[in-house]
């Protein structure tokens, strides 16, 4: 085995000698902070998924004028969701009013115009109502998340720390919550909640959404706490606090992030058809289920009014779903990078080479 | 074993009475039935107060009123259910009655056609791990992650049914339209069968043809107008799944395996126009389902005269081939129809329907024309389901396959000289097929959720548009019974999920 240098030799590893060979040199004398970072970068999906849904929640959060309490940032487009401006009647096809005058022609009237995507049937302008919607819709993912990621983690390592009784509980508990229908606890919640606002939706809808993750977190808890590292902790004299938090979370903290992504790309998927349903955001209140609701009908005569907040709902949750994805290979221990032609022909050099 | 499941049935119900305590008094306060009659000024609102506080015993409070509701549910023990009234004061198990059959057809059809094309593309991506393909099946399963349901139902509407239906008033296809279309075909089926670039250009040539060849073909004989397979093609076609349904269920080398199932291939064609005899003068499922059971039973006897040993697989080739080449009959029979179903007053040219279940003006006795209404209603839907839950299937069979591939006991059988075929369809698709059990009931309950939005979408009306009904106008009992289905179904999936995990591997024993 010595013809392999660093190869520690495991039986399995025999084989693969070379490739593991390439796998060993990498991650070596890194911490795992470093490792996960290299390998979620490599992964041009999740990096381009990355780049996309920073830029987008910048630009979507400082289009319009942000309120926090009697401070108020201005947004940098001219028209705000209060605005009514007069209904574009000249150049559109069809005698529809109000079209969209964002025009990518080159040789024409190329460039925004004054509503770059059209305005709604009363003239107010599109593109305003769309910001305002994705905004709506990007707070209630993150709260979604926030809300079922910290009460997974928390029952999930509870359950799964403790076991016996407390495990049989709290998973009694999660079954529970499973068998209560969430759509239509949700939408009955929603239509009582449509009064009292999104914020308290996406509170609610976080409460129903953790069961998947405490099971997975108890699921690791089960196997990790039974680990050496942990006996060894425990002989040091460490409490039970500490071994939760610098011990075994640190090991499950890769899945449970993935899990919360996917939570995140649901919940936005989730709002929005209840929103369509009209159980999510009500109207005065902008969402982009909401916009989709409203002219659905409008499809065959004015497109754009349907086109856009699917745009941005789609491009939401995909950047969220690649970035999950990106993260899973990024936290998998197994996940090898793939052997490209390069790799095997470096080897095969090293190996010769006797380095 | 049985003590186990007699276990978990009593936990459930007792999570099944908790639950439907919870709900029955979230919806019973969250919401006031009578709110909008109070505001009423009219005379006859007073009265519908009463009446209404009467029959629905308004007037006692949620959680005593709960048990009310439940000694009706109790009832099924002494066959006599009784899930209350609706508002409009019918029985809410008769609502249900009407609902669930409509429900089940959309989620089984999409269910079932969406674990097969998803389970095919997830397979061949993950035995083309880093391929083209595997990347394009990888962005297509997120992008449909990403979509949400009602979306793409509007967009099926608009292009599938409204745009389609213009089409066929003036039927041609544009030129650049049948490139295009011949491209897309090529790149597909080149980057499914992979390997060399010289294999991938031929393999691309031959699809691009076949596909342009087909689309003239169609264009110029107004196909879609009087659609139809005839003898000929139902031959070819299947001559080719024998071929087909044999190079992967046994590998073509098995020869009695491929003779038996092009003997299948050649006695469909031969019963092409006895199978018409049978169809227009006994056109029922139940005749389908004798011919079913007459295509099994000439499997079994096509596996004993083509072989003396090992006469599972090759009866199992030839069933299969049989009942394929069967469906592209019967295919051919339902199209056979089409221009009937065009011409009936109820159509009137315009066969996708973007709305309901049934064309309720299509009165007629013809098995034909029925099953093909349904057929015209149930594909729009059927495929918005499709869409979203094909992403699932897709990441989760390339997952499980990969994870399998990776095995020690694969190493082995490729070691001791199997043949790929041999290694993927015996030793590791069965193993693969673990995990997707458990995945499969949690699968059909959220697809259930999907069929919610699908069913508004296109008017249905089945348990999704009950249940919207039910909190739209306050109806409890109504939400309750949807409710309590819903609740059972959970339920039941988990334990099936469990038992089934245990039955197909044996190191699984549950209850010890």
């Amino acid at each position: 085995m010595k013809l392999f240098g660093r190869d520690k030799g495991s039986s399995g590893e025999i084989l693969s000698g070379g490739e593991s060979a390439i796998a060993n040199k990498e991650v070596e004398g890194l911490s795992q902070g470093q490792i996960v970072r290299r390998r979620f970068f490599r992964h041009r999906g999740a990096v381009i998924a990355l780049f996309v849904l920073t830029s987008l929640i910048v630009f979507v959060m400082s289009a319009l004028d942000t309120k926090i309490g009697a401070l108020r940032i201005p947004g940098w487009w001219k028209w705000t969701v209060e605005d009514i401006p007069e209904l574009r009647y000249e150049d559109c096809p069809g005698g529809t009013t109000g079209c969209p005058t964002l025009s990518l022609n080159p040789s024409g009237a190329f460039g925004l115009g004054t509503h770059p995507f059209g305005q709604d049937d009363i003239g107010r302008d599109y593109f305003a109502l769309v910001m305002n919607g994705a905004r709506r819709s990007l707070m209630i993912m993150f709260v979604i998340g926030a809300v079922s990621g910290f009460i997974g983690v928390v029952v999930g390592s509870i359950a799964g720390f403790y076991g016996k009784r407390v495990d049989a509980v709290l998973m009694r508990l999660v079954d529970f919550i499973q068998t209560v229908p969430g759509i239509i606890i949700a939408a009955v919640i929603g239509k009582a909640a449509g009064r009292v606002g999104p914020l308290f939706l996406a509170l609610f809808l976080g409460l129903l959404g953790w069961t998947g993750l405490a099971r997975l977190v108890r699921a690791q808890f089960l196997s990790l706490r039974e680990m050496e590292f942990v006996d060894a902790a425990r002989v040091a004299g460490a409490s039970n606090v500490r071994i939760t938090f610098k011990h075994i979370l640190p090991n499950a903290i890769g899945q449970i992030i993935v899990v919360i992504t996917l939570i995140m790309a649901g919940a936005i998927l989730t709002e929005t058809a209840l929103s369509y349903l009209g159980f999510g955001v009500v109207a005065p209140d902008v969402s982009l289920g909401l916009l989709i609701s409203q002219y659905e009908s409008a499809f065959t005569t004015r497109p754009f009014l349907f086109w856009w907040p699917g745009f941005f709902i789609i491009s939401i949750a995909l950047c969220v779903n690649f970035i999950g994805d990106g993260l899973r290979d990024a936290f998998d221990p197994r996940q090898k990078r793939r052997i490209t032609k390069k790799d095997r022909l470096k080897a095969k050099v090293d190996i010769k080479a006797g380095r | 074993m049985l003590s186990y499941i007699m276990r978990r049935i009593g936990v459930s119900i007792v999570i099944l009475f908790g639950s439907s305590f919870l709900v029955f008094n979230l919806a019973a306060y969250a919401s006031d039935p009578l709110a909008e009659l109070r505001l009423s000024t009219d005379d006859g609102a007073r009265q519908q107060i009463i009446a209404l506080t009467r029959d629905l015993n308004l007037d006692v409070p949620p959680p005593i009123r709960y048990f009310l509701w439940l000694k009706g549910v109790l009832g099924l023990f002494v066959g006599n259910l009784n899930l209350g009234m609706t508002r409009e004061a019918s029985s809410v198990q008769e609502e249900l009655g009407y609902a669930i059959p409509v429900t089940l057809r959309l989620v089984l059809v999409a269910t079932f056609t969406a674990l097969i094309l998803g389970m095919a593309f997830g397979i061949i991506s993950a035995l083309r791990q880093y391929s083209r393909f595997d990347y394009g099946m990888t962005f297509l399963a997120f992008l449909l992650y990403s979509l949400p349901i009602f979306w793409i139902a509007v967009l099926l509407k608009e292009f599938m049914a409204i745009q389609f239906n213009n089409f066929l008033a003036n039927p041609d296809i544009p030129i650049s339209w049948m490139v295009l279309a011949s491209i897309f075909t090529g790149v597909f089926w080149g980057a499914l069968f992979g390997g060399e670039r010289k294999r991938f250009w031929s393999i691309f040539a031959g699809a691009f043809a076949t596909n342009l060849l087909v689309l003239w073909a169609i264009n110029l004989t107004d196909w879609y107008l009087n659609p139809g397979l005839g003898p000929i093609l139902v031959g070819l076609l299947s001559g080719g799944l024998a071929i087909g349904v044999t190079s992967i269920s046994t590998g073509v080398e098995n020869k009695p395996a491929r003779n038996a199932a092009l003997s299948m291939a050649a006695l469909a064609f031969l019963s092409y126009y006895p199978a018409q005899w049978v169809f227009n003068n006994f056109g029922s499922y139940l005749t389908i389902f004798l011919l079913i059971v007459l295509i099994v039973l000439t499997g079994i006897a096509l596996s004993k005269i083509f072989s003396k040993i090992d006469r599972g697989p090759i009866a199992r080739t030839a069933i299969i081939t049989g009942i394929l080449s069967g469906f592209l009959i019967l295919t051919d029979r339902v199209m056979q129809s089409w221009a009937g179903y065009m011409a009936t007053d109820a159509v009137n040219g315009r066969p996708v329907p973007t709305y309901g279940q049934r064309k309720d003006q299509l009165v007629t006795d013809d098995f034909w024309l029925n099953n093909l209404d349904i057929i015209s209603h149930l594909v729009l839907p059927t495929l918005a389901l499709i869409l979203i839950s094909l992403a699932g299937w897709i990441r989760f069979t390339r997952g499980s396959l990969l994870e399998v591939l990776n095995q020690d006991y694969i190493r082995t059988a490729r070691a001791k000289g199997l043949n790929e075929r041999t290694v993927v369809t015996r030793h590791a698709f069965r193993n693969m097929m673990l995990p997707l059990s458990s995945l499969f009931v949690g699968e059909v309950l959220g697809l259930i959720s999907g069929a919610v939005i699908t069913e508004r979408v296109f008017g249905w009306q089945g348990m999704g548009t009950l249940g919207i009904k039910a909190i739209n106008s306050y109806d409890l009992n109504l939400l309750m019974g949807v409710n309590l289905l819903l609740s059972i179904l959970v339920v039941l999936g988990n334990l099936i999920a469990d038992l089934l995990y245990s039955v197909l591997d044996p190191r699984i024993r549950l209850g010890k």
